[in-house]
């Protein structure tokens, strides 16, 4: 009875608070910005943040004649319930119109169910794995996805020729998505994989591991492992063993070669294949024009996949408010962002009409000395790769 | 079997006077229904208030009153959790159920781990405790396809008695979590409000005199320890619950760290101190967290230092002596 009275209140109350800030927000969009801005992902987010604001710096906080405004909210890592807290204190509370953000997947699962219930465009700018789109028909991914570059890779890696490969992977979720998905690729081109092996995600000495590889005498090692002090750990134990290319060949996905990494790798990072969504030094003038003004807003950094996916998050937002003009609501703004296509820093990207998830190149690269500095050397494009799992069951 | 029910004496009167219930109790209880009524949007962070304050109470039964010191508690909190989102993951998502298997699943885990944690003390406890923390955590890490790994568990819950559906505002989740806590603090209180209460009093003040006076201390810590475990596995599972999802964060040694920092923040051994803990804590981190979404744990710190330094008993400690003074 009491809950039932107090319901009722309460639900004068916020009706009456809601139109007032209806009334108020007439004019502007709002979007709910949910990341890790503290914690250990605090520098995703930083990243992911820098590319939002370059956006905004480059265009405007202006579409279709409303005033862009941005509500930052912090989870502190990988905390769906915090995640979910938020977005329905967003909606509720700070009546947002996008939800968008999400470094982490269990960022993006927790506010998922929010954007279903309340209708809300969902805008994921970096979470990787495959199933967060299939959570709610409101979400569009503008990152990438695990699969969507391993499998390529796998099947790229053997259609070069090579037959046997090892593959090494961090313990953990992504680890062994990539593991499954490049072998998945590899085999069905007529590879094999002559060893699997997991490492802890933070391992510090790889020697045990990597003579375990030297006694497999693979033909290529393929690595996956998160950034930081990692990729220097393994460049070292495998360089000691004499496992380097161009006798072993070294494959992995993209963080092995960042820029961070490769200056902890050092001289071991010389010739190693990495397969990415992004790449830093791609000849582009779009991109050229990405990095600089980058670098200029972060004072010196440069950007990385998180920074790219919430660059092209916002103009995903941008443009579908201009397709709309300037009508917020969920429905209308899915609807136009499925099937949108434009051409982004990192190349030209598509949101798939069916899955609401990107589709974008996949950019083999090799680190090459140029002008006396390491760099990722675009070897080869994959174009216009689909995530490989959805609607695969 | 040695705790004597005394039901008669001076004893009995003693204990009796020391469980009324306080104007000021009541006060409280009244003002937790404030928020339904004063800030409707921020029901959401109420239940999740609610919850840390029942993990919280549940820490203070065997640090509060029985010395046990714990940085490991958050894997009862995270089995509790993970009970209730596997239950609805396979189809049984009935809340009352899941806090009830939850209950029963972080008790049996508590009961089984409670035999090493009466054999040590001090800081060989705070190693013992942050080892199974650590244990439990790897351990549903690498169990993925139970647990869901590093992505966690998203489920559907059934609206409690099949008719209140958990809404977008909170009023469920607030309604629920506010009456298990309150239960909880029901439970809790007629334990401390005991012969027994007064017996694990008594082993955190002078555990080798306890044996000498006839109590066998052993069997007193494995109860309270199992009770805690089962307390700390429902608070888990009102979180998953009312959120829908799970992850391994609800093992984590933050989750275990931030519980004693709340009831630090409180005042140990009275109750109320991890609920006030937690309103603080919680509250302070939502509101500086929002100001400074980037450097907020740096306003937590100072926070944290100044009330340690100015009142060392945590706040109820500080309010009562300051309470005491104005008496006298």
């Amino acid at each position: 009875m009491l809950k039932k009275t107090a319901a009722a209140l309460a639900l004068g109350f916020s009706l009456a608070a809601a139109l007032s800030s209806t009334a108020l927000a007439e004019g502007t969009v709002k979007i709910g910005l949910i990341m890790p801005y503290s914690g250990p992902f605090a520098d995703a987010g930083a990243q992911m943040q820098a590319g939002i604001d370059l956006y905004v710096k480059e265009h405007g906080d202006e579409v279709a004649g409303k005033k862009i405004v941005l509500i930052k909210k912090d989870t502190g890592g990988p905390n769906p319930d915090v995640a979910k807290r938020l977005a329905q204190e967003l909606v509720v509370r700070d009546h947002v119109d996008v939800l968008a953000g999400f470094a982490l997947t269990p960022e993006a699962l927790g506010a998922a169910p929010v954007a279903t219930e309340a209708k809300k465009l969902m805008v994921d700018m970096n979470a990787a794995t495959s199933i967060i789109t299939e959570k709610s028909p409101y979400i569009v991914r503008t990152s990438v996805t695990i699969p969507q570059i391993n499998y390529a890779f796998g099947k790229w890696a053997a259609d070069q020729g090579i037959k046997h490969a090892y593959t090494l992977v961090a313990d953990y979720g992504p680890g062994h998505d990539a593991e499954s998905s490049f072998a998945k690729g590899f085999k069905e081109k007529g590879g094999e994989i002559v060893g699997a092996d997991h490492s802890p995600v933070a391992n510090p000495d790889f020697s045990a591991y990597v003579q375990r590889i030297k006694d497999a005498k693979p033909e290529a090692v393929y690595i996956f492992i998160p950034g930081g002090s990692q990729p220097a750990a393994i460049g070292k134990a495998l360089a000691d063993k004499g496992l380097t290319p161009p006798n072993t060949k070294l494959l992995g996905q993209g963080e092995l070669t960042m820029p961070d990494a490769m200056e902890s790798l050092g001289k071991n990072a010389d010739g190693i294949i990495t397969a990415f969504h992004y790449t830093l030094e791609r000849k582009d003038p779009l991109n050229q024009k990405f990095v600089a003004g980058y670098k200029n807003l972060t004072k010196g950094r440069e950007p990385d996949l998180f920074s790219i996916g919430g660059y092209d998050g916002m103009h995903l937002i941008y443009a579908a408010l201009k397709k709309t003009k300037g009508d917020a609501s969920g429905d209308a703004l899915i609807k136009v962002a499925k099937g949108m296509s434009w051409e982004s820093p990192r190349g030209p990207i598509t949101i798939d009409p069916e899955t609401r998830d990107i589709v974008q190149n996949v950019y083999i690269r090799k680190v090459e000395k140029v002008d006396g500095k390491l760099q990722n050397v675009i070897i080869d494009t994959i174009k216009d790769v689909k995530d490989p799992l959805h609607g695969a069951k | 079997m040695t705790v004597e029910m005394t039901t008669s004496g001076p004893a009995a009167t003693w204990l009796k006077r020391r469980s009324r219930i306080s104007a000021i109790e009541i006060v409280f209880w009244l003002a937790t229904l404030l928020p339904f009524f004063l800030f409707p949007s921020y029901l959401s962070l109420a239940s999740q208030i609610a919850i840390g304050a029942l993990f919280a109470l549940s820490v203070d039964l065997i640090l509060g009153y029985a010395g046990i010191i714990t940085l490991g508690h958050a894997m009862f909190f995270g089995i509790g959790a993970y009970t209730a989102a596997i239950l609805a993951k396979h189809g049984w998502g009935e809340p009352l159920t899941g806090l009830v298997a939850a209950a029963v699943v972080a008790g049996a885990v508590g009961f089984v781990t409670s035999f090493i944690i009466v054999r040590v003390q001090h800081l060989a406890l705070i190693m013992i405790t942050l080892g199974l923390g650590l244990l439990t955590y790897e351990l549903a890490n690498s169990f993925s396809t139970v647990t869901g790994g590093t992505d966690g568990l998203g489920v559907t819950i059934w609206p409690i008695f099949g008719r209140f559906d958990f809404d977008l505002w909170g009023y469920t989740a607030y309604s629920y979590a506010l009456v298990i806590l309150f239960i909880g603090v029901l439970v809790a209180r007629r334990i401390v409000n005991s012969s027994f209460g007064l017996a694990l009093t008594g082993i955190r003040e002078n555990s080798q005199r306890m044996p000498a006076i006839g109590s066998v201390y052993r069997t007193h810590l494995q109860k309270i320890y199992v009770v805690a475990a089962s307390m700390a596995g429902i608070a888990g599972a009102l979180l998953t619950q009312t959120t829908g999802t799970v992850s391994l964060d609800t093992l984590s040694f933050q989750r275990s760290a931030d519980v004693v920092v709340m009831l630090i923040l409180g005042g140990t051994g009275r109750l109320y101190g991890g609920i006030i803990g937690a309103i603080i804590f919680l509250v302070a981190r939502d509101r500086l967290s929002d100001m400074n979404p980037q450097y907020w744990y740096f306003w937590i710190g100072l926070l944290l230092m100044a009330i340690v330094l100015v009142m060392p008993g945590g706040i109820l400690g500080g309010l009562s002596r300051l309470f005491g003074r104005f008496v006298r």
